[in-house]
């Protein structure tokens, strides 16, 4: 397209916007405006959710280094806690006014990240207190320690309701501070996040 | 290596991933818009790490980094990050 093409053009829709009225011209940017907004209402924000599954120390520790770091990038974390991955917020362990079969669960998981084990090679606890050492070796920070920078740094912990009452859980033995959530809460998150993970 | 003046230090030497970045984060949000501060570390992937956070976050910009040795004879990574939000 030559020059003067283009410039005809150009004047051509100028003249066609001024010839407009301003009573339209309004609704158009009435209308306009709408749009963004319901567009900007389906853009990702600064978002990373993540759902905490496991329950084993190498497992959560890589969802609290994400969780950490992803607050230094400056984004806005959720996490949430199901299943296993309860046992990470968990500060003690109760006994007294469960069911049978909630005393067997509960003593048979551990009632905090201390008692941890890993996902490989875990040879009851002897792996677990070996990645310990060696992490300590490395100056590479606790568990304990992360979760504690993490819930100080702001991030959302949400504790499942539902598999924290299967579970047979109480919500006083998990740390304080925890809110309860569901399905819905998590993907009310995730679904306005740039990145979620399951772990 | 950029020549840049830096109003603060920080020194994490010995810690590991994610940790630098954190006390670099925790450092930078005391300080003032425009100014630098210089993150002397140990850990070899805080270069990277460094460079991702400056295109994620939108509070910060890198602008320097280099190697250098310590007084031990250790490898440090150096960073420079300004406070641009």
């Amino acid at each position: 397209m030559s020059d003067t093409t283009q410039q005809t053009l150009v004047n051509g829709t100028n003249e066609a916007q001024t010839a407009e009225s301003p009573v339209d011209l309004a609704e158009r940017i009435a209308a306009l405006e709408e749009r963004i907004a319901e567009l900007e209402e389906r853009v990702p924000e600064d978002k990373v959710t993540i759902v905490v599954f496991s329950g084993e120390l190498d497992r959560v520790l890589a969802a609290f280094i994400i969780a950490s770091g992803a607050v230094a990038l400056g984004q806005e974390v959720s996490m949430f806690f199901t299943f296993w991955g309860l046992n990470a917020l968990r500060k003690k362990r109760i006994i007294d006014g469960k069911s049978l079969p909630e005393k067997m669960m509960s003593l048979m998981t551990p009632a905090s990240t201390q008692q941890m084990g890993v996902s490989k090679m875990n040879f009851f606890g002897v792996g677990s207190r070996m990645l310990r050492y060696m992490m300590a070796q490395k100056n590479v920070e606790s568990i304990e320690g992360l979760i504690d920078l993490c819930q100080e740094m702001g991030v959302r912990m949400v504790s499942c309701e539902m598999s924290r009452d299967v579970m047979g859980i109480r919500q006083d033995e998990l740390r304080d501070e925890i809110e309860v959530g569901g399905v819905a809460t998590y993907l009310a998150d995730a679904l306005r996040s740039r990145v979620t993970l399951f772990i | 290596m950029t020549t840049v003046v830096a109003d603060q230090t920080l020194d994490v030497q010995g810690l590991n991933c994610p940790m630098p970045l954190l006390k670099a984060r925790q450092a930078i949000m005391k300080m003032e818009v425009g100014q630098v501060l210089k993150v002397l570390s140990t850990d070899r992937g805080s270069i990277k790490d460094f460079q991702g956070w400056a295109q994620s976050a939108r509070n910060v910009e890198l602008v320097g980094q280099g190697e250098e040795s310590g007084p031990d004879g250790k490898k440090l990574y150096v960073h420079y990050v300004k406070r641009t939000k």
